[in-house]
């Protein structure tokens, strides 16, 4: 929909493209940089509200500012000021969005309200009272509210000089708080009742973030309005997480998501006619949360289903190989190590819960790994394989001894629960179960229940008997 | 009533009330709180009042989006529209939240700030065509209802449109009511019973949305939040029965509907100014009831904890005081129960202190003698059983627990307060009798009267 519309809007050409991406243009580049500076502080503050699990705060807290800005343009000619000041509009969103604040904190502890309840509530009654404020304003004989509605959904393009130099020390306090303080805003996130016992005051950390959210939302509120400033906190900082599980590439990727979308979002808005520069902003950010989510290195979907895809090749050819050596001890209890004997796939089918076509992929992708052969229709393990087997079977019977002796669990179950650790073991697990089995068995241990008995895990035959 | 609430003597209603005009704003006011506060109560239960402030926000773009394949504000494609784009708010939370792994509250925040962002380039890009503004979906405009006639009568299109929803909203909750209380409060054991829990939800989704949109239109996107969450908020602080909530967040949203508006026309004149908008002071009114009910219930309120707390902090402070003097007088007064020395001892503060002698005084258990205090006959007798519950407390924790003998007195004094006779009798079975406690001092008898000791 919005991409026929666009196509209707003359393109940019090549020139206005130039003049406003390098900044040349006067009013364009103010905005510019200031959407940018804003975009990265607010991902930088957001990442951790975001992993504070307070990302919603941000929300009741841009939506409880209105009814600050509404009375501060009320009141302020009874103090001999100009009600359309910036700064006069500012200082009464920052108290009221602090009450708003408080008010949550209040409802939280002292009544049976859980948070959602509290956000909800205080983010539209604050928000009502501001619209209410609003209407008086608009019946008033002294100068007009135009301006003031701009609050809610931000009005970019009237930028000046002084708002930059607003958002630029917000900004640095904003980037400074964090670095300043990032061990104790860590320790927050991650463990507040370690930080607790470790003697730093939670409540003052918890506080400082407050404010340092406080800042950004009150900074954000003339670029994109108080509705779409929580996107700025949230956004950003959420597609920085699937990058990474370090709070420190996180904190800084979020502050580069944040900017990227400040800078072209605003760009857009400059560029075509008809864009609001603040739903822009949020759009590109929620773009680049969306690349985030599928290619994300750490969290992605695509990274984890690959982890997960790798995880399971490698507990497939496990017991295949497993499956193979032990349908051979079954069948001939000779020295295993020098005889190389092939089985057959029907030997294979019942030892397992798979398909003919599953044990076929299985065993094509084992095959191009070098450790089984086929000759002619069977299945021969290569002396790597052999190697493998061996070392494998003896990891899952050691853990069946294990389970057996020290853990109680009856012999005809014991498979099953070893089937499930086995792919996991580490080295020193494995030399920790020898020490302490080492008087029972020396090299591979038979196995300590019958084979030949399926188990619950192996009596679903596709084919055959289970015999 | 009417006729009553006109009355110029009373000032209840402006003096400029007119039945006409302002009976409609309230309608419409009414009809769109009591819809909203149907589902809010559900909402508010299962901890999803910040989902029903998303999906109000998102159902924006699918607003635009029937604007424009409609090109007319029909209410058919909008309501269309927004059940579509509700869904899709809830669905992709779920999904952002389970795929991405990211926080319930935090995909939240990702989903709706985009949808609406996207609405709201949708709708700018379109002003030319289509008659819709930003402001008119914040705000709505209850002052400015378009008017349709049906059978003759001209009725404003929002009470056809609310009065339907609230319809359908009201049969949801009768019909569903057994299906929606169990998946409220235990939806693992609506899954096991067979309900389908996750049905319930989207169907509850659906209805939030719908009702979204039929309110912006007369109240705008985020104060029909207000109406969603705080009328049910204040309504379970009242009372614990589901029937009784829902019917009372009813009646709390239609009188914050009706407060709302005559607050708008009269408020602002105390200050000298003209009347505001109705919507903005529905949230208000709605606002203050939930304040009043956080103070005032008298089941789950802040003041009623606090007195009762205090009471308890007072029952034990008799039962401190008189155990006390009980033991001076056994030990023959070897400290002189003054007030000066009661308040060291017992590091309590002067006017609990004096509240609770007071009390005392008056129940004839302490008798004030001179400079000292004395316990009457009944006095010493509630005293002897608070003095044996201690004792016989020490007593068994020294012998059936691991306690550690200097903290022994420490535990029986708390134990001590919330000890009945049958208890005591219990624990002198299990210390087989004792005459004395492990410290050596005597463990009085048990009054042959009715236990005297308060709870």
């Amino acid at each position: 929909m919005t991409h026929s519309l666009l196509s209707l809007a003359a393109f940019p050409n090549w020139e206005e493209l130039q003049r406003v991406l390098l900044l040349t243009d006067y009013n364009t580049r103010i905005v510019i940089i200031g959407t940018t500076l804003l975009g990265a502080a607010a991902g930088m503050v957001g990442s951790f509200t975001l992993l504070r699990k307070r990302s919603l705060m941000g929300d009741a807290l841009s939506h409880a500012t209105l009814p600050g800005i509404a009375l501060a343009f009320i009141l302020a000619p009874t103090f001999g000021l100009d009600g359309k000041s910036l700064g006069v509009l500012l200082f009464g969103a920052t108290l009221s969005g602090l009450l708003g604040v408080v008010v949550i904190l209040a409802i939280r502890s002292q009544t049976r309200l859980k948070e959602d309840t509290a956000l909800g509530a205080v983010l539209s009654v604050f928000f009502g009272a501001g619209v209410a404020l609003l209407g008086v304003i608009q019946k008033m004989n002294q100068g007009h509210a135009a301006g003031l509605e701009s609050f809610i959904l931000g009005k970019t393009a009237t930028m000046s000089s002084t708002d930059l130099q607003l958002i630029f020390v917000a900004g640095a306090i904003c980037v400074g708080g964090c670095i300043l303080c990032f061990k104790e805003l860590k320790l927050l996130c991650f463990d507040d009742v370690y930080a607790g016992s470790r003697g730093y005051r939670v409540l003052w950390i918890d506080i400082l973030l407050m404010g340092l959210v406080v800042i950004v939302t009150i900074v954000g509120l003339q670029a994109v309005g108080l509705i779409l400033v929580i996107a700025l906190l949230v956004i950003p900082a959420a597609a920085a997480r699937f990058w990474t599980s370090d709070l420190r590439p996180m904190f800084i990727g979020a502050g580069i998501i944040g900017a990227v979308s400040g800078y072209i979002g605003a760009g857009c808005s400059a560029l075509f006619p008809k864009l609001p520069s603040g739903a822009m902003i949020v759009l590109v950010s929620t773009n680049l949360f969306l690349i985030s989510m599928v290619f994300g290195t750490r969290r992605g979907i695509l990274s984890r289903a690959r982890r997960r895809q790798r995880l399971n090749r490698s507990i497939d050819r496990q017991h295949l190989l497993r499956a193979i050596y032990e349908s051979l001890e079954l069948t001939q209890e000779a020295a295993l190590g020098s005889v190389r004997r092939s089985v057959t796939l029907k030997d294979l089918l019942p030892q397992r819960s798979w398909s003919m076509q599953q044990l076929h992929r299985i065993l094509r992708r084992t095959q191009s790994e070098e450790l089984v052969e086929w000759v002619g229709s069977e299945i021969r393990l290569t002396r790597r394989g052999i190697i493998e087997a061996r070392r494998l079977t003896r990891q899952h019977r050691l853990w069946e001894l294990y389970l057996i002796n020290y853990a109680d669990v009856a012999p005809g179950r014991v498979d099953r629960d070893a089937d499930a650790i086995e792919h996991v073991l580490e080295p020193e697990i494995v030399s920790e179960l020898e020490k302490l089995l080492q008087d029972e068995q020396p090299d591979l241990p038979a196995s300590p229940h019958d084979l030949s008995d399926s188990g619950v895990f192996r009596a679903l035959p596709e084919g055959g008997s289970p015999q | 009533m009417i006729q009553l609430l006109a009355m110029p003597g009373l000032r209840l209603l402006p003096a400029d009330w007119d039945w006409g005009l302002d009976g409609q704003i309230v309608l419409a006011g009414v009809l769109c709180a009591v819809a909203a506060s149907l589902l809010g109560n559900f909402l508010v239960l299962r901890r999803l009042s910040m989902l029903g402030d998303a999906i109000s926000h998102a159902v924006l773009p699918g607003l635009a989006a029937a604007f424009f394949l409609s090109n007319s504000r029909d209410s058919l494609p909008m309501l269309v529209g927004a059940v579509i784009a509700g869904v899709v708010t809830a669905l992709l939370t779920e999904w952002i939240r389970s795929l991405g792994r990211v926080e319930e509250g935090a995909s939240m925040g990702v989903v709706f700030t985009s949808l609406f962002a996207l609405g709201l380039v949708m709708i700018v890009q379109a002003a030319d065509e289509v008659d819709l503004h930003p402001d008119c979906v914040l705000y709505g405009a209850l002052e400015n209802m378009t008017m349709t006639s049906v059978a003759g009568f001209s009725i404003p299109t929002p009470v056809i449109t609310l009065g339907t929803v609230l319809l359908i909203n009201l049969l949801f909750v009768i019909l569903f009511f057994k299906e929606l209380k169990v998946t409220s409060f235990d939806p693992s054991l609506a899954t096991t019973t067979g309900f389908n829990a996750s049905f319930m939800h989207y169907l509850l989704m659906v209805l939030v949305a719908v009702t979204a949109v039929a309110s912006f239109e007369t109240v705008g996107n985020i104060l029909v939040v207000a109406m969603f969450v705080v009328p049910p908020a204040a309504a379970w602080l009242l009372t614990d029965r589901l029937w009784l909530m829902i019917l009372l967040s009813a009646v709390l949203a239609a009188a914050s509907a009706f407060g709302g508006h005559v607050a708008a026309l009269e408020v602002p004149k105390w200050f000298g100014y003209g009347s505001t908008t109705t919507t903005g002071m529905m949230a208000v009114v709605a606002g203050l009831i939930l304040f009043l009910a956080a103070l005032f219930s008298p089941s789950h309120g802040i003041l009623i904890r606090l007195i009762r707390r205090r009471m308890l902090a007072f029952s034990i402070l008799a039962d401190d005081i008189v155990a006390l003097l009980y033991r001076i007088q056994e030990r023959n007064h070897e400290t002189s129960a003054t007030f000066q020395n009661l308040q060291t001892i017992l590091l309590s503060d002067r006017l609990s202190l004096k509240c609770v002698l007071y009390l005392l005084i008056r129940r004839e258990q302490v008798v004030p003698d001179g400079q000292e205090f004395r316990l009457t006959d009944s006095g010493t007798s509630s005293a002897q059983q608070l003095v044996r519950s201690h004792r016989l407390w020490e007593q068994y924790l020294a012998s059936h627990t691991a306690v550690q003998p200097g903290s022994l007195h420490d535990k029986a004094e708390k134990f001590e307060h919330f000890t009945t006779r049958e208890l005591r009798k219990q624990l002198s079975d299990a210390t087989n009798s004792p005459d004395v406690d492990p410290h050596g001092r005597e463990i009085p008898g048990e009054s042959v009267e009715q236990d005297s000791q308060t709870p």
